[in-house]
């Protein structure tokens, strides 16, 4: 017969709780010291890696403020009117050279990850050797595409000079990899079902990539040509070599005369010895770093607002 | 015999079958095929930028190399282009380089793994999500803020912590190096974290139902059985941090033309040769402006090697688990 005392049930669970918790829980008291010091460790090194960004927003912050003003947008560069110098013709450039990227990438990131993505045959070493090609041109050094710049876009076989136009090509071929790649991802995380469901339907492939691939993959393609933008805006090393003069006083045309852009002037201001142009690199970094993070955050925003789980 | 049987008796059972029609579609859709050659032709673009690239870094070469010999080029130790009596020895630059890549990996490696094993072993999703895209951000943030940054502030700062230093100078390879460290680690976490995460749950569970600890897990399941993918974040980051420009333009600027291994003073880098040569004036086809390319297909040379070494680690962890 089976005996009912109140509450034996609870008393049952917890014997059997502590029974087991002294079987299993590790008695060894450093050894949880150390776990413990793992985790501090861990996350220590991600707070340092972090506060880098924190360090150079605040350092441009507590340098530049004096010099955040209407000046700094409308005004050109100057070495005589040093405390009202500013960016306004360096703005110009850099928007016409990003105008320029995104002329090339759209169509020739796009085009490219879907060629790769849908219409390649991998038994074919055209196609391998395409796709190694772009990885490894994603890791070329952005300088190497300013001599590139330099020898076929200036000089060479376009012969542009040092114009606006070699500016923005160079870029575009600098960040084109890139935007390959994300474009990919995007064009993969389309389940081939969708897909497949048309082409059974009849429809011919463009059909099928046109009406139901591409604009499940918009988005993600959309956030890629976003963040190749940011970076193009913010690339100042193959610019030197391809002539963005830093004092140009006047409007750039694309085709003719001397360009400027935001992260060289800043650069240069910044190698001046004097100490108004510092404060007036810091603020430009503000002014920069205002701007990409907006256009970031809207990317990330974009990415979070249409993922799709399928 | 048995095949035999099973042929023959599935080619009876469709009496009177039609003549087999292709599969492919009856019409040559010439659009189609105009808008595939479109595609393949955009695909086509990159090869042709790396063939352009080629062309362009070696094709001023033998011109250089006919006034130069390339011996002096390579074991050469002064590097003083430009100047009277000039000498065309590389290594000073590479060693410039060197310098920064190593001071960017002491500062990188260890902080971007450690942050990789929180982000794919202890972080809760949440705080994941959140953290990933402020690193993607991290490494958006143009080199130019990060020079100036670490020119204006962490050089002054490290001098002041620690007078007992040998600095010299406004500039600091050493400083550069570090810098460069900060903008590659999020590279580097990104990449690592990718190849522990891509490590199969049931290596976890097998050794978590060992009695084995979570931190234990991590350090001698996760990290090796990932390690092909984390040493080629590392190669990674190696590679951005030969390639970096504006930052060793800046902060390690330009440096004494012979070997110099002191990472207190300034030396200069391949990028910062480049940068600081094409900006100046220079007659075009001149040796020195030959130089410049042949700093560059150097520079190409080394990166492209080291990509190519990383891709190789990459696809052996995706080929292992996938």
């Amino acid at each position: 017969m089976v005996s009912f005392v109140p509450g034996g049930a609870k008393v049952a669970t917890d014997g059997a709780g502590f029974v087991s918790a002294n079987l299993f829980q590790s008695t060894d008291k450093k050894g949880a010291v150390v776990q413990a010091l793992f985790v501090t460790l861990l996350i220590g090194a991600l707070t340092i890696a972090l506060s880098a960004i924190l360090g150079i927003l605040a350092w441009a912050l507590v340098e530049g403020h004096p010099r955040l003003d209407a000046d700094l947008i409308f005004n050109g560069p100057s070495t005589v009117n040093r405390a009202t110098a500013g960016f306004s013709v360096a703005i110009l450039g850099t928007l016409q050279i990003i105008g320029g990227v995104i002329f090339l990438i759209v169509p020739l990131g796009a085009g490219a990850a879907l060629y790769l993505e849908q219409f390649a045959d991998r038994g074919k070493w055209w196609n391998r050797l395409i796709e190694l090609n772009i990885q490894n041109l994603a890791g070329v050094p952005s300088i190497v595409f300013g001599i590139l710049g330099l020898a076929f876009f200036v000089r060479g076989p376009f012969s542009w000079g040092f114009v606006a136009a070699a500016g923005s090509a160079t870029i575009a071929l600098l960040v084109l990899p890139t935007v390959i790649l994300a474009s990919r991802e995007a064009l993969r995380a389309v389940p081939p079902s969708i897909l497949e469901g048309a082409l059974a339907l009849g429809a011919t492939r463009w059909q099928a990539v046109w009406r139901l691939l591409l604009p499940a993959a918009g988005p993600g393609m959309l956030t890629g040509i976003i963040l190749a933008v940011s970076r193009a805006i913010g690339e100042a090393a193959p610019l030197l070599l391809v002539g963005a003069v830093t004092f140009v006083n006047f409007a750039p045309s694309f085709f003719e005369g001397g360009y400027s852009a935001l992260p060289v002037l800043i650069y240069s201001y910044a190698s001046r010895a004097q100490s108004e142009f510092h404060v007036l690199a810091a603020a430009g970094v503000i002014l920069m770093l205002g701007v990409l993070i907006l256009i970031n955050s809207f990317a990330i925003w974009l990415r979070a607002r249409y993922e799709r789980s399928w | 015999m048995s095949n035999n049987l099973v042929s023959a008796s599935s080619a009876s059972s469709f009496p009177g079958r039609a003549p087999v029609k292709s599969l492919s579609a009856s019409s040559p859709r010439w659009g189609e095929r105009i808008i595939r050659g479109f595609l393949f032709l955009t695909a086509a673009v990159s090869v042709a930028v790396t063939t352009a690239i080629v062309i362009a870094l070696f094709t001023p070469l033998p011109e250089l190399f006919r006034e130069i010999s390339i011996v002096e080029f390579l074991t050469g130790t002064e590097w003083s282009p430009g100047f009277a009596g000039a000498k065309y020895g590389v290594s000073p630059v590479v060693v410039g380089t060197l310098i920064v890549v190593v001071f960017a990996l002491v500062v990188a490696v260890p902080l971007g793994l450690l942050s990789a094993i929180y982000l794919s072993e202890y972080a809760p999703n949440k705080v994941r999500k959140t953290i990933k895209p402020i690193l993607e951000v991290l490494e958006g943030i143009p080199t130019v803020a990060t020079g100036l940054f670490a020119f204006f502030w962490l050089k002054p700062t490290l001098e002041a912590a620690t007078p007992f230093l040998p600095w010299s100078g406004v500039f600091s390879t050493g400083v550069a190096g570090v810098a460069v460290g900060l903008i590659i680690i999020p590279l580097i976490a990104s990449v690592s974290d990718d190849a522990m995460r891509s490590v199969p749950r049931a290596l976890r569970e097998g050794a978590y139902a060992l009695g084995a600890s979570k931190m234990r897990v991590a350090l001698t399941v996760v990290i090796p059985a990932a390690f092909s993918g984390i040493i080629a974040a590392f190669v990674l980051g190696a590679s951005r941090a030969v390639g970096e420009t504006m930052i060793v333009l800046l902060v390690a600027g330009a440096g004494s033309p012979t070997l110099n291994f002191n990472p207190f003073e300034g030396v200069q880098t391949m990028t910062a040769y480049i940068a600081s040569r094409a900006t100046g004036e220079i007659a075009v086809g001149s040796t020195v402006y030959n130089t410049i390319f042949a700093v560059g297909a150097l520079l190409f040379l080394i990166t492209l090697l080291m990509n190519m070494l990383a891709i190789k680690f990459v696809k052996r962890f995706r080929e292992v688990y996938e």
